[in-house]
């Protein structure tokens, strides 16, 4: 029997099966999504394009079908990359205590008191060049959605971090970490066999909590076209897009974000479903 | 209290340090360099010029050499000029902070004009329909992209209705620079930032008189006989302001670094749209500078935070 508590993390769960079902299914369901017809810019919605085309003739339908591939493929291995950097350092900082837990908080402090944004814009616009990737691994699709990941997981490591380094000292005093200290356990083994797996839940939720605003950061980036780059559709350079033509074509500014609202919304409402679900409290 | 200040202080110090330090060495990684650019704008420029420039600047030394040389300058006050505005950076930062400022302060006034009742609103039937209400709304509002929010908001009053202008601060033809006609530019950046803030402050408001709900001076006040009013107000939301504090100390920094996206949207010529601007725009000197001042503002922000609180709290001790 679902209770009518748990209503909006169901139907968070169900937007989320269907997001993924539907750009998992872009390239069967949709057009091309960088096909250009310049008989036909700004078409209203029709059969052959359900929701239109833009200012070059493109589908929107597809476009924002293969946005949402990229969006979220980029925003899934950033919360994975972020949450793995996040519990290697928290585990550590933890575990080991005295100088090396001071100096890897400081540093966490550090990192979290920065101007996020700001920050990620310098990133973002770095030469790849000059850190002496080459030409055409620098204009690979792969290259270009790595490079997101690795940006924003540099930067959202830090409440991983402290939720790990919280959960072990909690954890390192318990009597089964002291018997298989006891018994001789190195402690690598003792982090990921013995404290690991307790402080796994809290990460998931945390996990599922940040790819949310990981979501908003990454359409914002490309927003300000450092992110993802056309002619390869986002989210975020839709709506940029979209800006630029918004005087003739006003509508055109729908469709990208509600799509990033109702993805962020959609991993918002599962996270804290499931926090509540796990929260040994209640 | 002074120690544990001091060492606070010093170890904002040292981040910014560590920062200057990062930042300068990642702007050496953006692409193109000051001179290249100056020889692209100019034909009459050449390749030995260009030598010759970089010589001047001091860029044909190694990168070491060069942090220290713009720290030294730094330390004087000397700031340098900026590339893109072809103007002495503290000139153009100045009225960027005042822009940002008024921007943000008054979307913060109006948001927490409206979260801080919809948050005790809440609190006070918890699990009511007024609470589920006050829920969806803080749902949407963190889900909400604020460049989306802005360019509806933007195609509703503006291109749709005619009503608001759609970027800038005032109108640069006929009657512009009036009061009204800044109202008229303030009110579409002003109204995207205070929705967007709205579901964060009216969670912590609703958190934090939970928190006090349950704590035992409310229910000695109870059995005292106090006004359900009194209690709210008097007892309740003073100590749940307490947390909110920390927030808006958090807060503090970002009036000063902007609303990087909001500006750039509406073209408000703020702090924010002045670092994306100068970042973009290959302008070192003041995005160096740019960068530096929005994060001193952000570390002093929770060294602020952390002092109001001693100071409202008599239970908090910092050694």
């Amino acid at each position: 029997m679902i209770k009518p508590r748990d209503l909006p993390a169901l139907v968070g769960a169900v937007l989320l099966v269907f997001l993924a079902f539907a750009t998992l299914s872009a390239p069967w369901l949709a057009a091309d999504p960088e096909a250009m017809n310049l008989a036909a810019i700004h078409a209203a919605p029709s059969l052959s394009h359900p929701l239109g085309t833009d200012e070059l003739g493109r589908d929107v339908a597809a476009r924002l079908l293969n946005g949402g591939r990229v969006s979220l493929a980029v925003a899934l291995s950033t919360a994975l990359l972020a949450a793995i950097l996040g519990t290697a350092i928290g585990l550590v900082a933890g575990y080991r205590g005295g100088w090396v837990d001071a100096a890897l908080m400081r540093m966490t402090d550090g990192v979290m008191a920065l101007p996020l944004l700001p920050l990620l814009i310098v990133l973002a616009a770095l030469d790849p060049a000059k850190l002496g990737i080459g030409d055409e691994a620098r204009s690979s699709e792969i290259f270009m959605v790595g490079r997101m990941v690795v940006i924003i997981a540099l930067v959202g490591w830090t409440g991983a971090a402290r939720l790990v380094r919280a959960q072990t000292l909690s954890v390192k005093t318990r009597d089964y970490v002291r018997a298989a200290t006891a018994l001789g356990a190195t402690p690598g083994r003792i982090m990921v066999r013995h404290i690991l797996p307790n402080v796994a839940s809290p990460m998931v939720v945390a996990a599922t909590l940040s790819v949310g605003n990981i979501i908003l950061v990454e359409s914002a980036l490309s927003f300000l076209g450092l992110g993802v780059q056309p002619p390869m559709a986002s989210w975020g350079n839709m709506l940029t897009g979209a800006m630029n033509v918004i005087w003739s074509a006003p509508d055109q500014a729908l469709w990208p974000g509600l799509a990033i609202f109702v993805t962020v919304l959609a991993f918002n409402l599962a996270g804290d479903g499931l926090q509540r679900a796990l929260d040994p409290r209640r | 209290m002074t120690g544990w200040l001091t060492s606070r202080l010093l170890q904002s110090l040292a981040v910014l340090l560590v920062m200057s330090v990062a930042v300068h060495g990642l702007m050496a990684l953006m692409p193109g360099d000051p001179i290249d650019l100056m020889i692209a704008s100019d034909p009459h420029l050449n390749a030995a010029d260009a030598i010759r420039l970089k010589a001047l600047y001091g860029l044909d030394k190694p990168w070491g050499e060069r942090y220290l040389a713009w720290a030294g300058q730094v330390m004087r006050g000397e700031l340098g000029y900026s590339r893109l505005f072809a103007k002495p950076v503290l000139q153009i930062m100045g009225p960027a902070i005042a822009n940002s400022l008024t921007l943000m302060g008054t979307a913060l006034i109006l948001s927490l004009l409206a979260a801080l009742p919809l948050g005790i609103l809440a609190s006070r039937h918890q699990g009511g329909w007024a609470d589920h209400l006050v829920n969806a709304i803080s749902f949407a509002s963190v889900s909400l992209p604020t460049f989306w929010l802005g360019l509806m908001l933007m195609v509703l009053f503006s291109v749709k209705l005619g009503w608001l202008p759609a970027g800038g601060m005032q109108s640069l033809t006929g009657d512009g620079g009036g009061v009204l006609d800044s109202l008229r530019h303030m009110a579409l950046p002003v109204a995207t930032l205070a929705i967007a803030g709205i579901g964060q402050y009216a969670r912590h408001t609703r958190a934090a008189m939970l928190n006090e709900a349950a704590q035992d001076y409310i229910r000695t006040a109870k059995a005292k006989g106090c006004t359900p009013r009194r209690l709210v107000w008097r007892h309740q939301f003073r100590n749940a302001l307490l947390p909110l504090v920390t927030l808006l100390g958090l807060e503090f920094g970002n009036l000063f670094s902007g609303a990087l996206i909001t500006e750039t949207v509406f073209g408000w010529p703020g702090m924010g749209k002045l670092i994306a601007d100068s970042v973009m725009g290959n302008d070192f000197n003041l995005a160096l500078t740019a960068l530096m001042l929005a994060t001193a503002m952000t570390l002093l922000g929770s060294v602020l935070a952390d002092l109001t609180m001693a100071r409202l709290d008599p239970r908090i001790k910092y050694r």
